[in-house]
């Protein structure tokens, strides 16, 4: 029986999601850090985090609010001088958080991630209206009275359309039985 | 007459950017490209899915894109979003055979196939590269001279490299621009970021980014700002209220898609091109042209 450390498994697992694999590559230079607009807001900057997801601390990454503050600007992406593609990196910790169920409290982008994709799902395209109210809803209703102005702004200029696009009846059922496919696939990998 | 595909986006079709894909749709016609919009697309899943459901978000783009590849043509899309989710599925399917082995197989279930050749490219690219300055300065009418534009091209139309433009000093919208006889003022922050979606569980932060955008292209005299993604021009312009309340500034900077302008400087109405459904009114700095 072949006996691995702890670091090793951790590293495997974010290595077998598309993107993770530049996890090994990282030497540390810190560029990806200077670059990103959010690093000082995130609880441990993005290259702080590579080096944790190396030291193995599984929790403590994927329970971190840093991935779900990455913008997907690419600036870090285009300049990494190892060509790591954190932006994909950041997805992979993304899906492992999710995964594991430890993408709780701190920000609200993982259940306005969760409300997105429930609308995709259910109807093929985002309804913006329904979308921004239903997670507002769910999140902080306190919030809608606070974004009154800019919906009734936007509304006024003809931009909140409250009726949503629909694909046709055998697109929808093609959409949802790739998605349903997908689903019991088990996701990558 | 070019044909492409359209890929409009959930946002330039029905959604917040209508006016993206009416301009789009009536410059097009003035340039003689005929854009046939994909039959039954689906939304492209942005980076909510990919962040949330890898698997799932891949084969979304993929169902496009196989629909897509029936049709022949190159895919356009004006929406920066979705120009990077179907390209990175592009990319994807090529580069992890196992992904692309599960997709086939999810693809599968809908009765359909992607063999992985359909090109995908923004807007931007198809008006810059395939059309060109030239042709575009031909058929300007209304001559934008002396008007101050800020180019912003966000993040997500040059970055990651899917490239036809630098992925941080870009020049494609700037000299576009000077073919409509406009002036793009210099714009360090020209490929910074918006805030994305963020602006939604992240307001303050977003508003920030925003905040720095703005300020970057009035300090340098700009009278107004284009686009060349909905998300950018939604939250810049939409936005632009939230930001004054929160930073006590009192920016007022009209914000329009790149197609808008162009659509002015061909002399099409402002039906056609949807100028009223900006919050901060553009006609101020478009008056003196007409």
């Amino acid at each position: 029986m072949e006996i691995r450390r702890r670091a090793d498994t951790f590293v495997d697992e974010i290595c077998n999601i598309p993107g993770g694999e530049g996890v090994r590559l990282c030497i540390q230079c810190g560029t990806c850090t200077a670059s990103c607009p959010h690093a000082d807001k995130m609880e441990h900057t993005p290259s702080q985090l590579i080096a944790m997801a190396r030291a193995g601390m599984r929790e403590e990454v994927l329970s971190s609010n840093a991935m779900w503050y990455c913008l997907s600007c690419y600036l870090c992406t285009v300049r990494c001088p190892r060509g790591i593609k954190q932006t994909d990196l950041m997805h992979a910790l993304e899906c492992l958080s999710v995964r594991e169920g430890l993408s709780h409290g701190r920000t609200l982008t993982p259940a306005m991630y969760r409300s997105f994709n429930d609308f995709v799902y259910s109807l093929g395209s985002l309804p913006e209206f329904g979308f921004m109210t239903w997670f507002t809803l769910l999140t902080n209703p306190l919030r809608a009275f606070r974004m009154l102005p800019v919906a009734w702004r936007l509304f006024w200029h003809g931009r909140l359309s409250i009726r949503a696009r629909r694909l046709t009846p055998q697109g929808t059922n093609q959409l949802r039985a790739i998605l349903d496919k997908a689903e019991s696939l088990g996701g990558v990998p | 007459m070019k044909y492409y595909t359209y890929f409009p986006g959930c946002s330039s079709s029905e959604g917040g950017a209508k006016a993206y894909g009416w301009s789009t749709q009536a410059v097009s016609k003035v340039l003689d490209i005929e854009l046939v919009e994909l039959d039954d697309w689906n939304c492209c899943g942005s980076t909510p899915y990919s962040s949330v459901e890898e698997l799932a978000s891949f084969c979304l783009s993929a169902r496009n894109l196989a629909l897509a590849e029936k049709r022949g043509f190159d895919l356009v899309t004006p929406c920066s979003s979705c120009y990077v989710i179907l390209n990175r599925t592009n990319s994807h399917l090529k580069q992890y055979p196992h992904l692309k082995a599960q997709v086939d197989e999810a693809l599968a279930a809908g009765g359909l196939k992607y063999n992985g050749t359909v090109r995908v490219r923004h807007l931007l690219d198809v008006l810059v590269n395939d059309i060109g300055y030239e042709a575009i300065a031909a058929k300007v009418k209304r001559h934008l001279d002396g008007l101050k534009v800020a180019p912003y091209y966000g993040c997500q139309v040059v970055r990651p490299r899917f490239g036809f433009d630098h992925p941080e000093f870009p020049d494609s919208l700037d000299k576009l621009l000077a073919s409509l006889g406009g002036e793009a003022v210099p714009f360090p922050l020209k490929t910074r970021c918006c805030g994305g979606s963020l602006i939604i569980p992240e307001e303050a932060l977003a508003l920030d980014l925003i905040g720095k955008i703005l300020n970057s292209a009035l300090s340098n005299g700009a009278e107004c700002l284009i686009t060349v993604c909905p998300l950018c021009q939604t939250n810049l312009d939409a936005y632009q209220s939230r930001v004054n309340q929160k930073m006590k500034t009192r920016f007022n900077l009209p914000v329009l898609f790149f197609t808008q302008l162009m659509g002015f400087a061909f002399g099409l109405s402002e039906e056609d091109l949807g100028l009223k459904t900006s919050i901060v009114p553009v006609e101020r700095v478009l008056a003196k042209y007409l």
